[in-house]
């Protein structure tokens, strides 16, 4: 069991290292390939909303064990501005890329649980599970 | 307040899809060891249809990559720059690779938004499934077909008692969902200003109020609207900015347009339509129609009026029925079957 890893995301360099924490846990943890580039994608996209609309936050990356499986555990948590509208910021095709990409909707498929708790003028935080089955 | 969404995707993946998975990569590696023994086209062919098949599967793009990675590996002796490599690509594709995925998440909400609609088209017909009513010494016909699933065009047709009977036609600018939207109001406030009996220019007064207040500014509704009497064969109606009608009179075998003056309905508030009144000879002819009938594109010009009375004109001994479908089916051919607008034509005639 490894202790969780918090790394303060403030420039496009921390949201380098979030990555590569990122994905070395996942290889520890036996994740495959794609999975991994999967898991440091959806870090990526985290990491890059809270350096560009909160200006700073943390991502925290750990092992879960449940019911004899195995996980990765990202939660992304700001102090920012929040979102206003949760519900179309989930949407397809809603985010400033025309929906593109990952975004919040990607982050979501990519990964096996995802929650977000959003409250304007107090932050914002996401919480995303991989398990490894 | 903290608001918040959770969504669980267990994304478990069963035995069966393990071995799916092996099963997709074992022909991957059968295929491509068969390519780089020089076998060639026969190859590529297969390649191609093991493409629609991973698509079938779901495969997404870094998927292939990775199963392209490990089938080299087993192969042949990889560089390790070329193996490295690998890793490079597989990053680029997961973007595409998300894009996939909501390519397929959205063609599902497309599919559920079609059935909505369906269901909406249905409503619609139901609301404008009104029968031609069948009345001794009158021949009524019609057509209306929509441009698009659902229409903006109207018609309402009234017994009121054994020698009354109204009929309204209406055209809403625009087409498809926000007409047909605003038709179900037009629909809605009709049925009720039919329960006081009003004469057809107050009827038209009312319903301009309506619109005016209900629709948006940009739209609005053209409409004729008409009461006709059985025992003295007059037709009472009034127009509000409404595609002219045609008038026959069978003695003189002539057309003349419908004419009346009025404003369309939710432009200008308290706006006063006056009454016209004519009387029908035995064999005269109503044509009330939509401008979708006239405001026709065949080829590079348009639709003449003139021309429109002359196909009139050829059908005038047919019932009122045949006529309207006649024309409908004569306009579809000259516009090389494109409908661009809602059709609706209303034939009556005084047997
Ligand atoms: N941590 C956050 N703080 C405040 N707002 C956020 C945060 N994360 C996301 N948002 C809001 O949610 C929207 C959607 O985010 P998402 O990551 O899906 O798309 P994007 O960042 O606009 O575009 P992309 O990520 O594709 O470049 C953003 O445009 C932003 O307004
Ligand atoms: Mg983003």
């Amino acid at each position: 069991m490894t202790v969780p890893i918090t790394i303060e995301i403030r420039t496009e360099q921390d949201i380098v290292l979030a990555r590569q924490e990122g994905r070395n846990l996942s290889k520890q943890l036996g994740f495959g390939n794609i999975v991994q580039s999967r898991i440091a994608t959806a870090i990526s996209e985290l990491a890059r909303n809270i350096f560009q609309y909160a200006g700073a936050g943390t991502i925290t990356i750990e092992t879960v064990k449940e019911d004899g499986r195995v996980g990765v555990r990202i939660v992304a948590e700001d102090h920012g501005p929040g979102i206003r509208d949760i519900r179309r910021a989930m949407e397809d095709g809603f985010s400033t890329s025309g929906g593109l990409g990952a975004g919040l909707p990607g982050v979501r498929r990519m990964m096996d649980e995802f929650s977000i708790e959003s409250s304007v003028d107090h932050g914002t935080r996401v919480v995303i599970i991989k398990w490894n089955s | 307040m903290w608001s918040s969404s959770n969504g669980t995707a267990n994304v478990r993946k069963g035995r069966a899809g393990q071995l799916n998975r092996q099963h997709l990569q074992a022909q991957y590696k059968e295929i491509l060891q068969a390519y780089l023994e020089g076998r060639g086209e026969t190859q590529l062919y297969l390649a191609q249809q093991l493409g629609k098949w991973f698509l079938k599967q779901n495969v997404a793009p870094e998927e292939i990559i990775d199963m392209h990675l490990h089938t080299m590996e087993e192969m042949v002796d990889m560089p390790e720059p070329v193996r490295e490599s690998f890793q490079l690509l597989t990053e680029v594709m997961i973007e595409y690779g998300n894009t996939y995925r909501e390519h397929r998440s959205l063609r599902s909400r497309q599919k559920q938004l079609e059935s909505e609609i369906e269901v909406a088209v249905t409503m619609q017909q139901t609301l404008l499934s009104e029968k031609v009513p069948s009345l001794e010494g009158v021949d009524i016909g019609l057509v209306s077909v929509p441009a698009k699933k659902m229409s903006g065009d109207y018609y309402h047709f009234v017994r009121h008692d054994a020698d009354l009977f109204s009929v309204a036609i209406a055209d809403i600018t625009g087409k498809g969902i926000p007409a047909a939207l605003c038709m179900s109001m037009i629909k809605y406030a009709m049925d009720c200003l039919y329960l006081t009996r009003l004469d057809p220019s107050e009827i038209l007064f009312f319903l301009n109020g309506i619109v005016e207040r209900n629709i948006d500014p940009s739209m609005f509704v053209t409409m004729l609207c008409g009461c006709y009497c059985l025992e003295s064969h007059h037709f009472r109606y009034a127009v509000a900015g409404h595609e002219p009608g045609f008038l026959y009179r069978a003695k003189e075998e002539t057309f003349y347009d419908l004419a009346g003056q009025g404003i369309a309905l939710g432009v200008k508030r308290g706006a006063k339509y006056p009454e016209y009144s004519i009387g029908l000879e035995e064999g005269d002819l109503l044509i009330l129609l939509t401008d979708g009938v006239t405001e026709r594109k065949m080829g590079e010009r348009f639709l003449q009026r003139e021309e429109l009375i002359g196909y009139l004109q050829a059908e005038v001994g047919r019932s009122a029925q045949e006529i309207a479908d006649n024309l409908y089916r004569r306009l579809l051919e000259l516009s090389h079957f494109e409908l661009p607008d809602d059709h609706t034509m209303i034939v009556i005639r005084r047997a």
